[in-house]
């Protein structure tokens, strides 16, 4: 057992795991200590000293997130001299800060407004500091806005971007007054090593850091009569949506959802779990083409392990990173663009739309969607295939903006075609998910027979855990596939670009056996994403997880070759996985990009 | 010049005896050595006055497979520049303390952190470092000093920032705890101690402990470099003994016309000319009167000086040299040099001065690091003692 530390708080006994710190503590009996620098995914700065208590016998004020607790300690969180400080610390957060709340996106999230609510009466007091500054917004990128004028130097953002992520796309330059964060040379977002995956977005705890928002064009397009919008949403929405609308985290809300869409005026509501179960069919016969040309045919310049391709934050990741790896991606394209390509081409023809008049919007958890929509790549149908990308944050805030009392809306269904979906669409969403129902498909095309797992979960590659591996052995293949009778086929699962990067060492120096690797730019996998309600820690992403895999065992279906609108498009459209079609319209290519 | 206080020369002295006292040293008990700094009452020179004996006993029984000695030689306090000279004149002195303590902690490594303005001193210190090498050797002390040139910001020699600085990150002090005795250069213990600390050890080892003790007065033993600087006749390195009082420093130094010293440079006090005499240079203890504690720097302002232009300066260097990382320092320096402007200016009334004393206070309180809370010494002092010079 670990020692215990006997402490008080506010003379509140409480005793606590040594190594504990003072918040901590504090926690523990129920007495708040305002944060801001503060994440529980980060590591601490103590920077912002907004967590500063008082501690009997000491002179100075201890910052609470930062002290380990000791023995006999006795701390006071609200004394006049802690009250003090905490206000006048706050009052320069506001000094340094360009507060525009009522017309701020970050308006009623950021947390240093809430602060301000509770600490400061009347005004701030201290000489504005913006003014002298002469601050620019960087709005380049189609991802992320950095509007510097807003930043309180908390650096959750450079510790996200380096722990989490490992990519260090934000740092801090200069010092004193004018210490900032910044990029390479200070070039805009969209010139750097910066993936759009949002995290930083995520932790951030003004409106420094925010998603470029495409909600007008998306209104204005419905608004168009000539236009005929349809609407994608991505697996990991459903679950995670509820708690910007006011629900708990982990409630699945995918009727709710699919309601207020139709509400909202998009002509059809579609799914991209339908063209997540695509892609297992593209990516699950791309990886048994691959093992067959190394295995069967000992071609040599065949890559494996093949790396998944869905997460377009790892894309932009491996470009940068390791770009002479690209080999290893699938073709395959991500969900989001199989659908966009398959919307303005199969999905238009069926219904009798003119491409050029039909707007595709997706709803994503995701702020890499919207560089991935305007990848000069994803143009397969002659438009640009996937028009918008609002994230579940905008899609809740559209809601909001139409007077949707959302938590008392009817379940509606999908539309039909491209609505229909597995539970292996679904998991998607959680890390993992998309190594879980390519192994569903994929062992059941090799052996005919169901992968041996109870109840089709395959518990070995579920979890938070930052790498896992799991392996599955092939016995009495059809005659096919006979190659791989015995073979144990290696995976890996991955998630946040830290792991991500942890395994691609491995492959680059040649010490990973895997055969299929999964990798995920958010913890959590997709679910965890860039785009998703605010605030995010692990113990929200745990419950979003839960609800993935709750959907996923509420399906009928649980396998994506049994999702009866995929058989039917590879027998009215796509002919068969890999075919000509596929080629054209469901498979990319990668650009290798500049490592600063 | 009168003949007041006494001058030592304790430090300088060109003693050509490192070897002698180095085999000596090594020949007796880490225990022994401890003790003898101990009693002799030695605290560091760098500004935070910490016993140096307890320092390295603390580092001493830490756990810990790699162990550092360092030398800070960052030396950025402006009117500051002893250092230097020690280490240019009598840098056998400091690597003898060096090594010593690298015997009685355990570690093979020690670095000199050399401010990057001191790049000069180079060619000179590695030869001396070389000779030391094969001092070391010839008694099998397995001990090897390294130089490694910092950067040039002033917050580079607050301990914890110079650890990040060398392991190659931005110089941003560290939460305490950890303390360098625990954890400081890659996370090994760390003995981390000014360069004129290093050469008292020198004199504590060669005379013993006694000698050391007799000087100066209770809680501030020894003798101590000042740089002296401003409005004096005879600016220069003085080697002094602790315990004077300003009057009696400002007899010796002054111009006959001093209004203000400010001790202990731009992180230290102003103090005015009729506080002299009640002001005793040492570190915080019991004695009577206040005592000051000052990494060397002496200042002497004139009647003819603006006081308001030395606080802006001050200001102005903190704002600049302010590492940015934690909100009392980085925006509250900012604060309190715009606030004093617009009081100048009339913008604000002078009621506003309170505002910032009070915010000066949370500095002091709240500050991550040494740099943030010392602002509020110089700010509080000036504004206090020359507060009309502040509004007309
Ligand atoms: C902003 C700042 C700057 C400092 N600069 C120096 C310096 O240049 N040289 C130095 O010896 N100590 C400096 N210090 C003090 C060191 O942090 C540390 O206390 C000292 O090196 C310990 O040595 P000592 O015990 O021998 O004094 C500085 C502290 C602060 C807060
Ligand atoms: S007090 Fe100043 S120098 Fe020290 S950590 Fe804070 S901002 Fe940096």
């Amino acid at each position: 057992m670990v020692e215990q530390v006997n402490l008080k708080i506010d003379h509140l006994s409480v005793s606590v795991d040594a190594g504990a710190t003072i918040l901590e503590a504090a926690r523990k009996v129920n007495v708040r200590i305002p944060t801001l620098c503060h994440h529980e995914d980060l590591c601490v700065a103590g920077n912002c000293r907004v967590c500063v208590v008082e501690q009997v016998g000491l002179d100075r004020l201890q910052p609470a997130c930062a002290i380990p607790v000791s023995e006999g300690m006795e701390i006071l969180t609200n004394s006049m001299k802690v009250r003090n400080a905490r206000k006048q610390i706050i009052e320069l957060l506001i000094s340094e800060h360009r507060a525009e709340c009522t017309t701020c996106y970050k308006n009623g999230k950021c947390e240093l407004q809430s602060l301000s609510n509770e600490y400061i009466v009347g005004e701030s007091g201290f000489l504005p500091l913006v003014p002298l500054k002469g601050y620019t917004i960087d709005e380049f990128s189609p991802s992320i806005i950095k509007d510097d004028s807003k930043c309180i130097r908390c650096q959750r953002c450079v510790r996200t971007c380096d722990q989490i992520q490992s990519i260090g796309a934000l740092t801090v330059a200069h010092k004193g007054g004018e210490m900032k964060i910044s990029t390479f040379f200070d070039k805009p977002i969209y010139e750097v090593v910066c993936t759009n995956c949002g995290q930083c977005v995520n932790r951030c705890p003004t409106g420094a850091l925010t998603e470029k928002t495409y909600i007008n064009e998306v209104w204005n397009a419905i608004d168009n009569p000539d236009k005929f919008v349809v609407v994608q949403t991505a697996p990991a929405v459903r679950i995670a949506l509820g708690e910007a609308l006011d629900m708990d985290p982990g409630e699945i809300v995918t009727g709710k959802m699919v309601a207020a869409l139709r509400r909202l005026g998009f002509n059809a509501v579609l799914d991209t779990d339908w063209s997540a179960d695509l892609t297992i069919i593209e990516e699950g016969n791309e990886l048994l083409q691959r093992l067959k040309r190394v295995l069967k045919d000992k071609e040599t310049d065949v890559k494996i392990p093949m790396t998944t391709s869905c997460s377009p934050g790892w894309i932009k990741f491996i470009e940068h990173t390791f770009p002479d790896f690209l080999e290893h991606l699938s073709t395959a394209k991500s969900p989001q663009q199989m659908f966009g390509a398959l919307a303005k081409t199969f999905y238009a023809n069926k219904i009798g739309v003119d491409p050029s008049n039909m707007v595709s919007v997706s709803v994503m958890p995701c702020t890499a969607k919207k560089f991935e929509a305007n990848r000069p790549e994803m143009r397969a149908s002659g438009y640009q295939d996937v028009d918008f990308v609002v994230t579940t944050r905008e899609l809740a805030m559209m809601v909001k903006q139409a007077g949707i009392d959302f938590k008392s809306l009817p379940d509606d269904d999908y539309d039909s075609i491209m609505g229909e979906s597995t539970g292996a669409g679904v998991i998607f969403g959680a890390t993992g998910g998309v190594m879980e129902a390519a192994l569903r498909t994929v062992y059941e095309v090799v052996t005919g027979r169901e992968i041996p797992f109870d109840g089709l979960n395959i518990l070995p590659v579920r979890g938070m855990e930052e790498v896992r591996e799991a392996s599955l052995k092939i016995e009495n293949p059809l005659p096919e596939w006979d190659f791989l009778d015995g073979v144990e086929v290696k995976t890996c699962v991955a998630h946040g670009l830290s792991n991500a990067k942890k395994v691609m060492e491995k492959v680059k120096n040649g010490e990973a056996d895997y055969h299929f690797i999964e990798i995920m730019a958010c913890p959590g996998g997709c679910l965890g994403g860039g785009g998703q309600p605010l605030p995010t820690s692990p113990e929200i992403r745990k419950k979003r997880a839960e609800a993935i895999y709750r959907e996923d065992a509420g399906k009928k279906i649980r396998k994506s070759h049994e999702n009866p609108e995929i058989i039917q498009i590879y027998e009215d459209f796509l002919v068969e996985p890999l075919g000509h079609k596929s080629h054209e319209l469901l498979h990319t290519t990668y650009t290798p990009r500049n490592r600063y | 010049m009168k003949k007041g206080l006494k001058r030592l020369d304790l430090i300088f002295k060109n003693e050509h005896d490192s070897a002698v006292i180095l085999e000596k040293s090594l020949k007796r008990s880490n225990e022994e050595l401890i003790e003898d700094l101990i009693s002799s009452g030695l605290k560091g020179r760098g500004g935070a006055g910490f016993p140096t004996g307890l320092k390295w006993k603390l580092t001493a029984e830490a756990s810990g497979q790699e162990k550092y000695v360092i030398c800070n030689a960052d030396e950025g306090e402006p009117g500051t520049f002893k250092d230097r000279e020690i280490l240019s004149s009598v840098p056998h002195k400091v690597l003898t303390g060096m090594a010593v303590c690298g015997r009685i902690i355990g570690s093979e490594k020690g670095f000199i952190y050399l401010r990057g303005e001191y790049k000069f001193l180079i060619p000179k210190l590695q030869k001396a470092i070389d000779e030391f090498h094969e001092l070391a050797d010839s008694l099998n002390l397995p001990f090897r000093v390294q130089i490694f040139l910092g950067c040039g910001a002033y917050i580079c020699g607050e301990e914890s920032a110079l650890f990040e600085s060398m392991e190659g990150h931005r110089g941003e002090p560290r939460n305490k705890p950890p303390f360098p005795t625990d954890s400081g250069y890659r996370k090994g213990p760390t003995v981390i101690n000014n360069v004129e600390t290093l050469a008292h050890t020198y004199s504590i080892f060669k005379y013993g402990p006694e000698k050391f003790r007799d000087l100066g007065v209770k809680d501030s033993r020894g003798s101590k470099v000042f740089s002296v600087s401003g409005d004096t006749p005879i600016p220069g390195i003085y080697e002094l003994e602790f315990g004077m009082t300003l009057q009696k420093f400002v007899d010796d130094f002054g111009d006959g016309d001093a209004k203000a010293v400010q001790v202990g440079g731009a992180a230290g006090f102003c103090v005015p000319r009729k506080k002299f005499d009640k002001t005793v240079i040492g570190y915080k203890g019991k004695l009577t009167g206040i005592s000051l504690p000052t990494g060397g720097s002496m200042m002497i302002f004139n009647s003819s000086r603006s006081m308001y232009n030395v606080l802006h300066n001050y200001l102005d260097f903190f704002v600049e040299e302010s590492c940015g990382q934690c909100t009392p320092c980085r925006v509250g320096t900012q604060q309190l040099l715009l606030g004093i402007e617009a009081v100048k200016r009339g913008d604000k009334s002078s009621q506003y001065l309170e505002k910032l004393l009070e915010l000066a206070e949370t500095m002091r309180v709240t500050a991550k690091c040494g740099l943030g809370q010392s602002v509020a010494n110089s700010f509080s002092s000036i504004v206090e003692n020359f507060r009309e010079e502040m509004i007309y």
